[in-house]
C-alpha cells in the first residue's frame, strides 16, 4: 500500500496529468475572466482548492481542482520524484538543476502569496506622507491629537466592524457601539423633494459630527479587480459616563468629525487602512508627457524627497516607470498619476500615486530564471553534442 | 536564382524621378502619431487605413458581370497604371477635385453596399468594391448618422459586422478630409496666390487690430480682411485631430527648446501673424502646391528643394530620418521576401515529391530551394534591420514586428535543419513559415502606422530585447515542431516518403519518419527553454514596473500554457507515455495553443496586454485551429491507412491496463 502511494507520487503520469489540468485551469481562468474580471477569475480558479460549479443558489458542487490543489500536488510530485530518484550524475545535473529552480520559483510564490503586501501612497505636489494606504482594506480609527508630537491612533479592522455590536475596555479611550455597517455604499445630501430619493436610501441615527444629515444608500460588493468598496457605518461614541454623540463615519470623505472626551479633542473616522513607515516621501514634482500629438503616454515619473530621521537619510530621486525605488525592504512604483496638460486643463494640483509592495520573495523569481535557463541548456547541450558526435561517426 | 538576384538587386539600385520629383517630396519630414517620418509613410499608412492597399489603381476596364473592374492581375504582361501612396497624398492635398475622383473607398459588406445603394457603382476588384469621395459624398450624412448609431453600442465587441464597418468606413473618411486639409488651409484653392493676398493684407490689418484693442477708430475693411483668416486658423489651431489623423508638417521655429514641438498650418500661420512674418516652410509648401496645382514640374521641384535646404539647416537628423524611411517604404522588401518564399516552397515541395522518382532532381530543385530562402532571408534580415535602425528598438514592439520577427526565427530554424539533414523538409518549414508570417505581417499593417511610439510603460530596450524577444523565440519553435509535425502527419497519410531512407545508397538508413521525430523533439526542447525563460523575464519586468511577478493577465496566461505544454510534451515523451507519433499529435496541438496565446489572447479585448485588437483574424484563427484539429485526428488514423506504413507489418500490441497510445510501428 505504502509503495503504491510512493510510486503514484513520484510517477511521471501524475506529472503529465497535473500539468494537463494546470492548462486546462489556466486557459478556463483566462476566457473567464472576460465575465468576472481579473480579481474575480483570478480568485475562483486559481487562489483555490476546488471550482465549484452552483446549479442553483446554495448549492455548491466541487468541479474541478483549483490552483492551490494542482500546484500544491504537483509541487509534492516533483519534490517525491527527485527525493527517490536523485543520484548525482553527470547525465542528470541539467535535469536536477532545471526542477530545483522550479522548486524554488514555486515555493517563492507561494511565499509571496502569503507574505507579500500591497499598498499606495497618494501625494498631491508639496504634500509629504509617512504612510501608505491599503487598496481594499478599511479600519475605524479613532486619533488622540493632543500630542504636538505625534497623533496616537487606535485602530478598528473593518473586517471587525461587520462582526462585533461594539467596543471598548482598557485598549481604548472610549467605548464604541456600531449601531449600522455598510460594506458599500453612497452618501449624498437629502433632497429637498421626496421623489428624488433614490430607492434603498435612508437616513440613520447619527446625530453628531459633519456628516450626521446625509443619506446613505447601500450598494452591492465591488466584484472587479480594479474598484474598491467604500464602506459606511454609524457608531454610537460614550466614555465612562456618558454618551458622546453617534457618528455617521465613511471611508469615501476626508471630512474630519471630532469630540471631546475627559477634556482630550479626538477625531473618528473610516479610512483606507494605514501602514505607517519610519520615514517619509514628498512628492517635489510629477511629470506626465505624451508624445506630440497622440495621447500614448511617454513618461510618467515623480521626484521626491526620502526623509528619514532615524539615519538623518533626506536625499532626492526619480521614480518612473520601469524604475521603482526600493527602500527600507519596500519597493515603491510609479502608479496612477494626474498631472501634465491634462489635469491643467481641470484645474487639478498635480498628483502621483505610488504602489508601495512589500514582498521579501522578490528576488526569487530571478534566481529561479537563471537556475533553471541554466538546467536547460546543459541538459539539452550535452543532448545536442552527443547527438552531433554521432553523426560525425556515422 | 538569377532572375530573384537581379530582382533585389533592382529594388536597392537607385531610382529616377517622373517630372515632379515626388520620391524628393515624399521624402520630407513630418510629425505624425508622436514621430517623425517622411510624407510618403503618412500617405501609405493612411492609404493602407482608407483602402487595404498601398497605392491606386489608374487603369480600368468594363465587364458585364462586375460592371467597371481593376485592371486584372493576372494579365501580368501588361503593367496596368497606379500611383503610388505620395503621389495619391500630393493630389489629395493640393488637387483635391482629381483625388475625388479616385476609387479608395474599400467597402466590403453587401448589407451596408445595399443599405447605402452603392450595389451598381464603384470598382470591382475580385469581389471587393471600391468607391471614391464623389461618389460617397451624398451619403455623408447617412454615413453620419449611421456611424453614431453603430457607436452608441460602447463594446467593440458588441458591434455588429456592419456597425464595425460603417465605423470603418467612418473612420476612413474623416482620415480623407483631415489628409486634404493638412497643408493647405480650407478654401485656400491656390495656396501661394491666397498666400501672398494674406501676407499683403498683414500690415494694414495688425494696425487696425491694434488699434481696434485699444479703443481707437480703425480701418474696418483691413481689419476683417485679416480677421476672417485668422478666425479660421484659430480652429485649425486648436484641431485634436492634428498629429493624429493628418501630420503636423511645420517644424518647430526653435528645435533646440522642444525638438518634437511641430504644428499644423493654423498654428503656423497664427505664429506667423505674430511674428510679423510668414514662417519659411509655410511659404515653400504654398509654392509647390500651387506648381503641382497648375502643372509646374519646374517650379515644384524648386520649391522642393528649397525647402530642402532650408531644413538642411536646423533639421538634419529629421531630414535623414525621412530620407531613409522613404528608402525603406520604397523598397517593399518584405513582399519580394515573400514572393521569393513562395517560388521556395514549389521547388522545396518539387523536390520532396520526386525524391523517389527522380533523386536527381529532387536534389537538384532542393538545392534550388535553398538558395532561394537565403536569398529571401537576407531580404527578410534586411527588412527587419533596417526597422530596427529606424525605431531604434529591439526588433518586436508590437504585434505586426512579432509576425515579422517569428518568421524570421522559423526560417533560420528551417534552414539549420535543412543544413543537418538534407532532405528538404527544412525548406518546407522555412518557406511556409517565411511566407505565412510575412502575410500575417502584411494584413496586420493594414491597421496603420507599424512603428507607432510605445507606451511608457513599455519603453525600455532592455525588456524589449529580452523579454519580447526570447518569448518571441519561444512561439517561433513552438510553431515550427507544430509545422514539422503537420509535415509529418501530411507526408505519412499521403505518401510513402516517411519510410523512405534519409540518404538512399549510404550507410546511414535513418527513415525520414524517424528523422522528423527527432527534429521535433529537439525543436519542442529548445521552444521549452525559451518559452520558460521568455515568460519568467516577463514577470521580473512586471515585478519592475507593477510591482508583481505574475498577476494572471491573459498575456502572460498565454505564455505560460505554452510553457506547460511543451512540458507536457516531454514528460509524456519522458515517460515513454507517447510515441512518434502521438508526439506529433501533440506538437500539432502546439500550434493551437501558440495561436491562441500569441492572436486569441488579444481577442479578448481585457488585460494590460491587450495591445492588438483584430476581429476578422478571428475567424482565421479558428479556420487554423480547426485545421490542427483535423490533422491530429488525422494522425489518430489506425497505421495501416498510413501511405507510408501501410505495406509494412504492423503490430498492435496488447493495449496497456492503462489505455495509453500504444500504437507502435514495427522496425
Amino acid at each position: 500500500m505504502f509503495q503504491r502511494v510512493i510510486n503514484f507520487f513520484t510517477s511521471m503520469r501524475l506529472t503529465v496529468a497535473c500539468l494537463g489540468l494546470g492548462l486546462i485551469l489556466i486557459f478556463v481562468g483566462t476566457l473567464a475572466q472576460v465575465d468576472q474580471g481579473l480579481y474575480g477569475a483570478q480568485n475562483r480558479f486559481f487562489r483555490s482548492l476546488l471550482i465549484y460549479w452552483s446549479p442553483s443558489t446554495g448549492v455548491k458542487i466541487p468541479v474541478f481542482p483549483g490552483g492551490y490543489l494542482v500546484g500544491t500536488v504537483l509541487l509534492i510530485n516533483l519534490l517525491a520524484a527527485h527525493a527517490k530518484r536523485f543520484t548525482l550524475s553527470k547525465k542528470k545535473i541539467g535535469i536536477f538543476i532545471t526542477h530545483a529552480g522550479l522548486i524554488l520559483l514555486l515555493a517563492g510564490q507561494l511565499a509571496t502569496d502569503l507574505l507579500s503586501k500591497e499598498s499606495h501612497m497618494q501625494l498631491t505636489e508639496g504634500e509629504m506622507k509617512n504612510y501608505s494606504e491599503d487598496f481594499k482594506e478599511n479600519e475605524l480609527v479613532i486619533i488622540d491629537t493632543s500630542d504636538a508630537q505625534a497623533d496616537h491612533v487606535y485602530s478598528i479592522p473593518e473586517a471587525l466592524l461587520a462582526k462585533e455590536p461594539g467596543f471598548g475596555g482598557a485598549k481604548l479611550p472610549v467605548t464604541v457601539m456600531v449601531k449600522n455597517y455598510w460594506p458599500n455604499a453612497d452618501l449624498f445630501d437629502e433632497p429637498p423633494i421626496k421623489e428624488n430619493i433614490p430607492k434603498g436610501a435612508l437616513k440613520t441615527a447619527a446625530n453628531k459630527g459633519a456628516l450626521h444629515e446625509l443619506m446613505v444608500l447601500p450598494q452591492p460588493k465591488i466584484t472587479v479587480s480594479e474598484g474598491r468598496d467604500l464602506p459606511a457605518a454609524v457608531i454610537e461614541v460614550s466614555d465612562s459616563k456618558s454618551t458622546l454623540g453617534t457618528f455617521l463615519v465613511y471611508a469615501g470623505t476626508n471630512v474630519r468629525q471630532k469630540f471631546k472626551a475627559d477634556g482630550v479633542t479626538y477625531e473618528i473616522s473610516l479610512r483606507f487602512k494605514r501602514y505607517y513607515h519610519p520615514f517619509s516621501l514628498t512628492l517635489l514634482k510629477a511629470t506626465h508627457e505624451i508624445y506630440k500629438g497622440t495621447d500614448i503616454p511617454k513618461n510618467f515619473a515623480s521626484r521626491v524627497r526620502i526623509d528619514n530621521p532615524a539615519k538623518g537619510e533626506a536625499r532626492e530621486t526619480v521614480i518612473y516607470m520601469n524604475n521603482p525605488l526600493r527602500y527600507s525592504g519596500l519597493t515603491f512604483f510609479q502608479f496612477q498619476m494626474a498631472a501634465g496638460e491634462m489635469a491643467e486643463k481641470a484645474g487639478q494640483r498635480p498628483t502621483s500615486t505610488l504602489q508601495v509592495v512589500r514582498n521579501p520573495g522578490w528576488l526569487t523569481p530571478y534566481l529561479a530564471c537563471v537556475m533553471v535557463a541554466a538546467g536547460l541548456i546543459i541538459q539539452f547541450m550535452s543532448h545536442l553534442i552527443g547527438f552531433a558526435m554521432k553523426r560525425r561517426t556515422a | 536564382m538569377a532572375l530573384f538576384g537581379a530582382e533585389i538587386a533592382a529594388i536597392f539600385a537607385p531610382k529616377k524621378d517622373g517630372a515632379f520629383h515626388l520620391r524628393e517630396f515624399g521624402a520630407l519630414p513630418v510629425l505624425m502619431n508622436g514621430r517623425v517620418q517622411p510624407l510618403d509613410s503618412v500617405g501609405m499608412n493612411s492609404l493602407r487605413q482608407i483602402r487595404s492597399t498601398s497605392d491606386v489603381p489608374l487603369e480600368f476596364v468594363t465587364n458585364k458581370l462586375n460592371g467597371v473592374e481593376e485592371f486584372p492581375g493576372w494579365k501580368f504582361w501588361h503593367h496596368p497604371k497606379k500611383i503610388k501612396a505620395t503621389e495619391w497624398l500630393l493630389e489629395l492635398m493640393f488637387h483635391p477635385e482629381d483625388a475625388a475622383k479616385r476609387p479608395i473607398f474599400l467597402i466590403h459588406h453587401p448589407e451596408l453596399l445595399t443599405e447605402l445603394k452603392l450595389e451598381n457603382s464603384g470598382v470591382d476588384n475580385s469581389g471587393l468594391r471600391y468607391y471614391s469621395y464623389d461618389e460617397l459624398r451624398p451619403l455623408i450624412p447617412e454615413i453620419m448618422k449611421q456611424g453614431a448609431q453603430a457607436r452608441e453600442v460602447k463594446e467593440e465587441q458588441q458591434r455588429t459586422p456592419v456597425q464595425k464597418q460603417i465605423i470603418k468606413l467612418q473612420n476612413a473618411m474623416y482620415i480623407y478630409q483631415s489628409l486634404s486639409i493638412a497643408i493647405c488651409p480650407p478654401g485656400w484653392e491656390d495656396f501661394a496666390a491666397e498666400l501672398q493676398n494674406f501676407e499683403a493684407a498683414m500690415p494694414a490689418g495688425m494696425e487696425a487690430l491694434q488699434a481696434k484693442e485699444a479703443g481707437k477708430t480703425y480701418d474696418e475693411a483691413a481689419f476683417e480682411k485679416l480677421w476672417e483668416p485668422i478666425t479660421e486658423f484659430f480652429t485649425l489651431a486648436k484641431d485634436t485631430g492634428a498629429g493624429q489623423y493628418y501630420p503636423l508638417v511645420l517644424p518647430p521655429s526653435d528645435p533646440d527648446k522642444a525638438r518634437d514641438n511641430w504644428s499644423n498650418i493654423g498654428k503656423g500661420m497664427l505664429d506667423s501673424v505674430r511674428e510679423r512674418e510668414i514662417y519659411a516652410p509655410i511659404k515653400s509648401y504654398a509654392a509647390l502646391a500651387s506648381a503641382y496645382r497648375h502643372d509646374k514640374p519646374d517650379e515644384f521641384n524648386r520649391a522642393v528643394d528649397e525647402y530642402k535646404s532650408w531644413l538642411g539647416q536646423k533639421y538634419q537628423p529629421e531630414l535623414k530620418k525621412g530620407r531613409q524611411e522613404f528608402f525603406y517604404n520604397d523598397t517593399k522588401v518584405f513582399l519580394h521576401a515573400m514572393i521569393i518564399y513562395l517560388f521556395a516552397f514549389m521547388l522545396a515541395g518539387g523536390s520532396l515529391l520526386t525524391l523517389t522518382l527522380a533523386p536527381n532532381l529532387a536534389e537538384s530543385l532542393r538545392k534550388s530551394s535553398f538558395y532561394l530562402i537565403m536569398l529571401a532571408w537576407l531580404a527578410h534580415t534586411f527588412g527587419l534591420v533596417f526597422r530596427m535602425y529606424l525605431e531604434g528598438r529591439p526588433p518586436v514592439t508590437n504585434l505586426y514586428s512579432s509576425a515579422i520577427f517569428i518568421g524570421w526565427g522559423a526560417v533560420i530554424l528551417g534552414m539549420v535543419l535543412e543544413k543537418i539533414y538534407r532532405v528538404g523538409i527544412g525548406n518546407v518549414v522555412s518557406t511556409v513559415a517565411g511566407f505565412v508570417t510575412l502575410l500575417i505581417a502584411h494584413n496586420l499593417s493594414l491597421g496603420g502606422d507599424t512603428m507607432e511610439m510605445l507606451r511608457a510603460v513599455l519603453d525600455t530596450n532592455f525588456w524589449l530585447a529580452t523579454h519580447v524577444v526570447i518569448v518571441t523565440l519561444g512561439y517561433a519553435s513552438t510553431f515550427v515542431a507544430g509545422l514539422l509535425a503537420v509535415i509529418y502527419i501530411v507526408l505519412g497519410v499521403f505518401t510513402p516518403l516517411l519510410s523512405q531512407k534519409l540518404t538512399p545508397g549510404k550507410k546511414s538508413n535513418v527513415e525520414i519518419g524517424k528523422t522528423l521525430g527527432k527534429m521535433v523533439y529537439g525543436i519542442v526542447c529548445f521552444a521549452t527553454l525559451f518559452s520558460f525563460v521568455g515568460t519568467v523575464l516577463g514577470g521580473i519586468w512586471a515585478d519592475q514596473s507593477w510591482g508583481r511577478f505574475w498577476g494572471w493577465d491573459p498575456k502572460e496566461n498565454g505564455a505560460l500554457i505554452i510553457v506547460i505544454w511543451n512540458a507536457i510534451i516531454l514528460h509524456a515523451r519522458w515517460g515513454g507515455m507517447v510515441k512518434e507519433r502521438g508526439l506529433m499529435a501533440m506538437a500539432v496541438f502546439g500550434n493551437i495553443v501558440t495561436s491562441f496565446s500569441w492572436f486569441g489572447v488579444n481577442m479578448l479585448g481585457i488585460g494590460l496586454h491587450s495591445y492588438g485588437f483584430m476581429d476578422a483574424a478571428f475567424w482565421w484563427l479558428l479556420a487554423f485551429d480547426f485545421g490542427m484539429v483535423f490533422l491530429i485526428l488525422l494522425a489518430l488514423l489506425p497505421f495501416r491507412h498510413w501511405t507510408s506504413f501501410k505495406d509494412k507489418n504492423v503490430t498492435v500490441p496488447p493495449p496497456s491496463p492503462r489505455g495509453t497510445p500504444s500504437v507502435v510501428a514495427a522496425k
